[in-house]
């Protein structure tokens, strides 16, 4: 199977699942934004993409994409370390044009990937996880499940993963503002001319997307920080 | 006239290829901005063989930046720091006085080190055995417009044919990927009418000659465009990726 046994087929495994995850956050992002604009409205995708079934089989999904992405990235990152041969530089220099962020993918992912650990433990394990269990028969209390809104209180009035989602999203950033022009590259859809183009539409994408995420964390901690004078004068 | 100049060479010594290798630093004393480097190296070679020590190896043939014979890893960039040009068109006036000047042969290893800084490239010439030429007799030379081809697609043909094949793509590259020599080899044909018949073949053939003699994978840094000594684009590199895929999702 020419996607598994040739340099360039492993590298279009590359470019589809992580187009196809850029799509999802986007996705993502613009639901979050719900949460500032009406919460209530946020509960109901909560209910919504709760542990039903169209919603656990596009979480199974999403799993298998992220799994092969990262498999990926660590099977590449191993033959070309292999390829780069025993003896390194003695000295280097940064040529012009090349992007700091391309030469430092794999550590980049590997603080999205933590990242993305915290936030499954923060919200996914105490929402549809919950349900999950529910449903199986577990004694859980359910009743917490569906409020989104109440967990990105809770999390978002702790400084310390303000700070820590502020800097998983910008490592996000640096990730995709490569990655995106970087998978179409791959896929063969580029040129002289399309390569300038990609990359400003790869940053304006990835920069809408970090920011939709930030404006989330920053105003729920901003609502913790006058929580209770914001609510005295409303 | 360019000054003198007084420096430090950093050269990397090594015996032959299952040898250890180590740096040997020279200092050179007086010499004219406008030597060439490899001349450069040549009055270094001539002082050491009047001593009685063993010349520092090195490749280089015509010294006129189209044989693609010259490499040499210098301070940090494939043929130096001089943009669009090979090592032997890098002239001594680029450095200052008193400077320390770092010399290693290309590091990949699907370029393995013969001796001191010459590599073994004939990986190159088997990805290019494997269908970088056209197998049909074209004949003699055609009349002018007798095939009709747009001046941006000649253009870009004849951009790609300027690759020398000289490994500084894999030797900027952090994956030791030779996708662009791979790409440039692949596009100047698959470009032409000539070429096309082919270019299916010719892009799967290639592309498994490449990864069977061990050259990592492209991760798109764009860090061989920036060092190639013939500016090659890496549009090239979409192009054969198109080629390639275009090819197996036909099979």
């Amino acid at each position: 199977m020419w996607l598994l046994n040739s340099s360039v087929g492993r590298k279009v495994i590359m470019s589809v699942s992580g187009l196809a995850l850029i799509l999802f956050i986007l996705f993502h992002m613009s639901m979050n934004l719900v949460a500032i604009i009406s919460p209530d409205s946020y509960n109901l995708i909560c209910e919504f993409l709760g542990a039903n079934w169209y919603a656990l089989v596009a979480t199974a999904g999403l799993a298998a994409l992220v799994v092969v992405h990262f498999v990926y990235a660590f099977i590449l990152t191993l033959q070309n370390k292999k390829a780069r041969g025993g003896q390194s530089y003695a000295y280097t220099a940064k040529p012009k044009g090349v992007e700091w962020a391309s030469q430092n993918m794999f550590v980049l992912g590997v603080i999205v990937l933590l990242g993305m650990a915290l936030h499954l433990y923060n919200f996914w394990a105490k929402m549809q996880l919950v349900e999950v269990m529910h449903m199986i028969g577990a004694h859980v209390n359910t009743d917490l499940a569906t409020n989104g809104v109440y967990y990105i209180k809770e999390t978002f009035s702790c400084p310390v993963y303000v700070v820590l989602y502020i800097v998983w999203l910008v490592a996000l950033w640096f990730h995709l503002t490569h990655g995106f022009w970087s998978a179409l590259q791959t896929l063969g859809w580029n040129n002289q001319v399309w390569f300038n183009r990609w990359r400003c539409i790869g940053n304006v994408i990835t920069t809408l997307i970090i920011l939709g995420f930030m404006a989330v964390v920053v105003y729920y901690f901003a609502l913790s920080l006058c929580g209770g004078a914001c609510c005295a004068a409303c | 006239m360019d000054k003198n100049i007084s420096f430090n060479l950093k050269v990397w010594r090594q015996r032959g290829p299952k040898e250890k290798g180590m740096f040997v630093t020279y200092p050179m004393k007086d010499i004219p901005g406008d030597t060439s480097f490899l001349e450069m190296l040549d009055i270094l070679n001539e002082e050491l063989v009047n001593k009685g020590e063993e010349p520092i190896v090195f490749d280089h043939d015509c010294r006129e930046g189209i044989c693609g014979m010259c490499s040499l890893y210098v301070n940090g960039h494939p043929h130096g720091p001089a943009t669009g040009a090979t090592t032997c068109q890098l002239y001594m006036r680029r450095f200052k006085d008193g400077d320390t000047i770092t010399v290693e042969p290309w590091r990949s290893a699907a370029f393995p080190v013969i001796r001191d800084l010459m590599v073994d490239r004939t990986a190159f010439d088997k990805i290019q055995q494997a269908g970088g030429y056209v197998s049909i007799n074209t004949g003699g030379i055609p009349d002018a417009n007798a095939i009709p081809i747009g001046k941006d697609v000649a253009e870009e043909a004849m951009d790609a044919a300027a690759c020398i094949g000289c490994g500084a793509c894999v030797a900027a590259c952090k994956n030791g990927s030779a996708m662009l020599f791979v790409s440039a080899k692949v596009s100047q044909f698959a470009l032409l009418p000539q070429g096309q018949a082919e270019a299916a073949r010719r892009a799967k053939s290639m592309v498994a000659k490449m990864d069977e003699l061990g050259f990592g994978n492209c991760t798109n840094t764009r860090a061989c465009e920036a060092e190639c000594p013939k500016c090659i684009s890496i549009s090239n590199i979409a192009r054969l990726n198109r080629e390639f895929v275009k090819a197996k999702l036909k099979d």
